[in-house]
Order: structure tokens, then sequence, then C-alpha cells
């Protein structure tokens, strides 16, 4: 009686301590926050079309005003805001002279609240409309360091002073040291605006919007105020690539940038000791006009050529970037007899793997080749993961009710042929 | 008292099969988990791309033709199912093709095993619906397979196709990722899950001389199996099945009378 109770206390007693098994992997995920603070500027065209009274019955410019106020009002204190203006003095009909109009009113750094408004509130449209020459001062006014950077274009018309062309001056910006991403907000529904400024927010990565109400002015820009602030990450490492691998740059773990023109081919070293695992990733961005189909080709090929594994994708239509990635990790050694003391395995040199970035664009008749398109690698080496071993055994809740039922019936049977073998022992 | 003894057993076997059929997948869209905070902003690539968890669900204020980016962390045994709601406040002059696609922490294309990844609408319609369920996470795959592993997804939402004069029109963006654990069946881990290195990466001067041996730290509690592993599991199923056998052996058992 005790022992039937005990027995089955036993039994549910290990049902509820199996019970709690169960993996539970933890992603350590440790972020490292930059030490510079988000730099971003807002460059506002005030040029004599901004008079235009369309948005709401108001004019763009106090439109404008309105929401410079409450993004100032509603900065982050982290965030260092500067503000350039465009076509803001000069009333003559000079041409040369007044594709030079272009000031920073507030200069980059932490906000004086009230003289920044106050900067803003005395801006009356007047002249041209510069905007490739006030993109390269913006870039300029926020300097180079190791963060990105963020220029924010509100204008409502097309450049009036090209050369040079604001979507190249873009391009060129883009492809110097310091990561820039210029946001654009066109103010007039115009298609020539509309093309102009999707070329520059392409060329750097940013984002267009059509803005047609101060309500969704103010909003974006405060977004992309925030957004500065929460992406701010550390720009990656520049490199540059070579022709072939034997003389490719040898990288270490780590993110970087890198320029890389249609149909050319870009290789980097990387040296992976016996143990680790290569993890490798790319994304090519369509910075510029290309035609629908692309594909991008990410390749581990070994000091001889051998290829040892590659990635690839491919698609059709508008996208801002490919990507493709890949794993490999060196095979155990098959000459591998005695096991190695270990001064022989500290001894061992690593493998140096060449990765090959290649990619199948075509540009649009017309289209500058160069610089090269952005390319980001992502280089990454880590413990490898053996194959399982697992020996032949079971796991899993069917297994132990299989286990446990077979057992019953076993001892079932032997009950059973225990009475019979007794009773018939008996009666013999 | 035997009768007892078998209800017991009865019993047993019924909590049994009753947690065999519990790991069912659910068919049914995800639902945002009480108390989650929503998220309201997006990342515009990889490297910035908006962190959010199981079940909080994302709402934001996009232009048309952005890319936006967000990611998740995902274990082993997990089964994830992303649903998106783009709504157009605005009318639009052509038809628009949207689509969510996944990419793992190397940035490689996740299929989608169900859901409405590329859906076009017309130009008058007021919002589209995109949906993804993505194959289960392994725990462990070959270097060279395609496998779904345990690390961070990115999750980008774009406009492949569209009419050029819709670009920049505002559109507000629902998104909530589901995850449904059904446990992992996989022998073998990942050693460091696909989570990317985001530091700025340095470039090497030369090859690095003689590796820094690393010494397994194989004390006692290096030899002890997890406790989710086979030998645990087989164990204990023979401790149950010994004891099921003495169950069984003594239910046979004349009831002794007193």
């Amino acid at each position: 009686m005790i022992n039937k109770r005990r027995s089955t206390a036993v039994l549910i007693g290990l049902l509820a301590a199996t019970a709690l098994t169960g993996p539970a992997p933890a992603l350590a995920d440790e972020e490292e926050t930059p030490v510079e603070p988000p730099k971003v500027e807002l460059v506002l065209d005030v040029s004599g079309s901004m008079r235009a009274r369309d948005i709401d019955g108001r004019s763009r410019i106090a439109v404008a005003q309105q929401a410079f106020n409450e993004v100032v009002d509603a900065l982050p204190e982290e965030t260092q805001l500067g503000i350039r203006v465009l076509g803001a003095t000069y009333r003559g009909k000079d041409k040369k002279q007044g594709c030079l109009d272009t000031q920073q009113i507030v200069p980059v750094g932490a906000v004086d609240r009230t003289q920044a408004k106050a900067a803003v509130a005395t801006l009356r449209p007047t002249g041209f409309t510069p905007v490739g020459l006030a993109l390269r001062e913006a870039a300029r006014d926020l300097g180079t360091g190791a963060t990105a950077r963020r220029i924010v274009l509100i204008t409502d018309g097309e450049d009036t002073c090209a050369p040079p062309d604001p979507c190249e001056v873009a391009r060129e910006l883009a492809a110097q040291g310091t990561k820039l991403v210029v946001d654009t907000l066109g103010l007039a529904p115009d298609e020539k605006v509309r093309r102009q400024l999707l070329c520059i927010a392409g060329a750097t990565g940013g984002t267009y919007t059509a803005a047609q109400s101060a309500e969704e002015l103010t909003g974006r820009i405060k977004q992309l105020v925030d957004r500065a602030r929460d992406t701010h990450t550390a720009a990656p490492t520049v490199v540059g690539g070579s022709a072939e691998c034997a003389n490719a740059p040898l990288l270490g773990p780590g993110v970087y940038s890198d320029r890389e023109a249609v149909s050319e081919h870009r290789w980097y070293r990387v040296p992976v000791r016996p143990g680790q695992e290569l993890r490798a990733s790319v994304s090519v961005a369509l910075d510029r006009p290309l035609n629908p189909d692309h594909g991008v080709l990410l390749r581990a090929t070994a000091t001889d050529g051998r290829e040892l594994v590659r990635g690839v994708d491919a698609g059709s239509g508008r996208t801002d970037v490919v990507s493709a990635g890949l794993r490999w990790s060196a095979t155990e050694d098959p000459a591998d007899g005695a096991s190695p003391t270990p001064e022989a395995t500290a001894a061992v040199p690593a493998t140096t793997v060449c990765l090959v970035v290649s990619n199948s664009f075509a540009l649009r008749p017309g289209t500058q080749t160069t610089p090269g398109m952005p390319v980001e690698l992502m280089i990454d080496v880590v413990a490898s993961s053996p194959a399982p071993a697992a020996p032949d055994l079971g796991r899993g809740w069917v297994l132990l009710v299989l286990l446990t039922l077979a057992g019953l019936l076993t001892g079932l049977v032997a009950g059973l042929l225990t009475r019979w073998w007794v009773a018939t022992w008996r009666e013999n | 008292m035997r009768t007892a003894m078998i209800r017991t057993g009865a019993a047993l076997a019924a909590a049994g099969l009753a947690l065999l059929a519990a790991p069912a997948p659910a068919g049914a869209a995800p639902t945002p988990s009480p108390g989650a905070t929503p998220v309201t902003r997006a990342g515009t690539s990889f490297l910035t791309a908006t962190g959010v968890a199981a079940g909080q669900p994302v709402r934001v204020d996009a232009s048309i033709g952005d890319h936006l980016y967000w990611s998740f962390p995902a274990s082993a045994g997990e089964r994830h199912e992303i649903t998106a709601t783009v709504s157009f406040p605005k009318s639009r002059t052509g038809a628009s093709t949207w689509t969510v696609e996944v990419f793992d922490g190397l940035r490689r294309r996740q299929s989608c095993t169900a859901g409405a990844q590329t859906p076009t609408v017309d130009a008058t319609a007021g919002s589209v619906a995109l949906g993804c369920t993505l194959r289960q996470v392994r725990s462990w795959a070959e270097p060279w397979s395609a496998d779904p592993l345990p690390g961070t997804y990115y999750v980008r939402l774009s406009v492949p196709r569209l009419a050029e004069a819709d670009l920049g029109l505002p559109v507000d963006v629902d998104l909530l990722v589901g995850a449904d654990d059904a446990g992992s069946r996989d022998d073998g881990d990942l050693k460091a899950p696909l989570v990317p290195n985001t530091k700025a990466g340095t470039v090497l001067n030369a090859e690095p001389t003689a590796a820094p041996a690393e010494e397994e730290t194989t004390g006692f509690a290096g030899w002890l199996p997890d406790l989710g592993s086979r030998w645990i599991w087989s164990t204990v199923g023979g401790v149950l099945a010994a004891v099921a056998g003495v169950v069984g052996f003594a239910l046979t058992r004349r009831p002794r009378r007193p």
C-alpha cells in the first residue's frame, strides 16, 4: 500500500523533472555606443518661389518656418542641429552671384532654441536655388568623423544653378570618406523637382517625401531628426578592394565600405584559423538609375582560386541594396593522425580565404559609371560549429511515454506469467 | 485498491498524451502580446534597422518609396510569422506592388513558406496586407546550407514596382512579428548565433602569427550532458520504464486481505 503510493509519487516526480527541460540559447548582443553626438543639418530653400501660397492657403516659407520652430522645440537633447539656407539674401538678377548665395544661419552644435527660432523667423523668400553648392557646404559644416551624418534638404524648386548638378554633388559627397545621408522633402508637386530630389536621396541612401501640408512637413522633419539619433551608428571602415587576391587587403572582423563599378570584381582576404568559421555578407547599394534586373555574387575562394562557397542574390524592380552572405569553416584536417600537442596547435597557421564581390547590374544609358556603387562588407570570424555527433539515443515526450508503456506492459505480462506459474506449481 | 491504481495509471497516460498533443502549429495570425510597447520607428538600412521583439506591434508613418528595416532575434525551434498592413491616406495615380522580404544575420534572403509576400494593389485601394511565414529556425546547419539559424533576422518593407508619380506620398505602416516556439528537435548547436558584427572593421597589416592556443576549460561540468540532451531523456525514460514495470507487476498481484 505504502509502496504503491510511493511509486506513484516517484513517477509523478520524474515527469515533473523532465518537464523542466528546454533549450534556452541567450543571444548576447552588446552594443557599443559611439562617443560622437548625432549630427544633422537642415538645408532650407528660401528662393523666390517659396512665396507661393499653395499649402493649405499659406505660403511655403511660412509653413516651413512653422515646421522648423516645432522641430527645434522637440529637438532631442543630445542631437546637434545646424540650419543652412540657400537663396536667402541676393536680390539681384546676376545668376553667377545668386548661385553663390548660401549661408549657415545656425551652426551645427547644441542648439540655442530662441536664437535658432529668431534666425528662422527673419527669412524672406528672395533669390536663386543653388542646391548643389548648399549640399557641398552643408557636408563641410557637418565635418568629418567616425559616425554617419544626416542632411535634410527642404526645397520647392529645381536647382537653377547647375552645374554643379546637385545629384552629382550628392554622389560625390557620398563617395567621400564620411558616411552622409541626404533626406529630401519636396514642397511642390512638380515632376522635375521630384526627379531631382529622388536622385539626390537615392545617391546617398536617403529618402524622398512629398510634403503637401504643414502637418506632414513637421511630422517628417521630426521623424528624420529623431532617426539621426536612433540610427546613430559608427560608420564602416573605408577599404579599397583590389583586382586580384594576391594583393588584396587583409580584413579583420567588422564592417567595411567600398565602391564597386558595374561588372567590376573586388577582392579581399580574411585569415581563418582551424576551428574557426568565416562569415561574410555584402550589400551593394543601387545608387543610380539601373536596369530593373540585378544581382550580386559573393564568392569565397582558396588562394589557389578553388571556390569554397558562394552567396548569391538577384532580383528585379526597385530596391535599395542587393545582399548576399556566406559561411565557411575549414573541414577537419584529414592528415590529423596523432593527437597534436598543445605547442603544435598553437603554431597552426591561419588559412587565408579570398573573398570576391561581383555584380550583374546594367546601367541605363547616360548614367555615370564613376564613382562605383557603394559596397558594404561585413566580416566575422567566430568559433566553428562542428557537425553534431549524437549517440544512438532518444529524446522527447513520446519516448518517455513509449518506454513507460513498454515497462508497464512488461510488468503486467511478467506479473501474469508469475501468477500463472505459481498457480500451476501449487497445483502440482 | 486496484481500481485506484488503474485510475492513476490512466490519468498518467492521459497526461502524457496531452503533453504530446501540445505543440500543434498555430494557423492563426499573430497577435500583439499584451502590454508590449509599440515601436514607432524604422531603420533605413541593414546597419540602422530598428530592433523589435516578437509580439511587439510596429506603427510608423512613412513615404511611398522608403525602404524600411526592422530586426528581430530568433532562437532555435521558433517559427516566425510576419504580418504588415500598409494604408494609404491619399489617392494614387497607378497600381503598386509591395513586398516584405526577410534576411538572416548574414543578409541571406529567407524564403516565406506562406503569406502574401508581394501583393499588388490598384490605385484606388485603401490599404494592402502583406504576410510572410518563415521556416522553423534550426539549431545547427552545415555552413554551406541556407537553412534558417538562430540569430538576428531583418525585415525589409518596400515597393518594387509603382507609378513614379506616387513616390513620396504618405503611408501608414503596421507590422507585427509573431513567434511560435515549436521546440527544437535538432541535434547540434551553433557556437555563435548569426548576429552581425557591426563594429567598424580594422584592416590588418600582416597575417597574424601563431594563433593564441585557446585551451578549452574542460572541468567536471564540461563532461555533464545538457539538461535537454538525449542522454538525460533516455535515462529518464529507462527509469520510468523500470518504475512502470514494477507498477505493472504489482497490479497483477492478488490483493492482500488483512
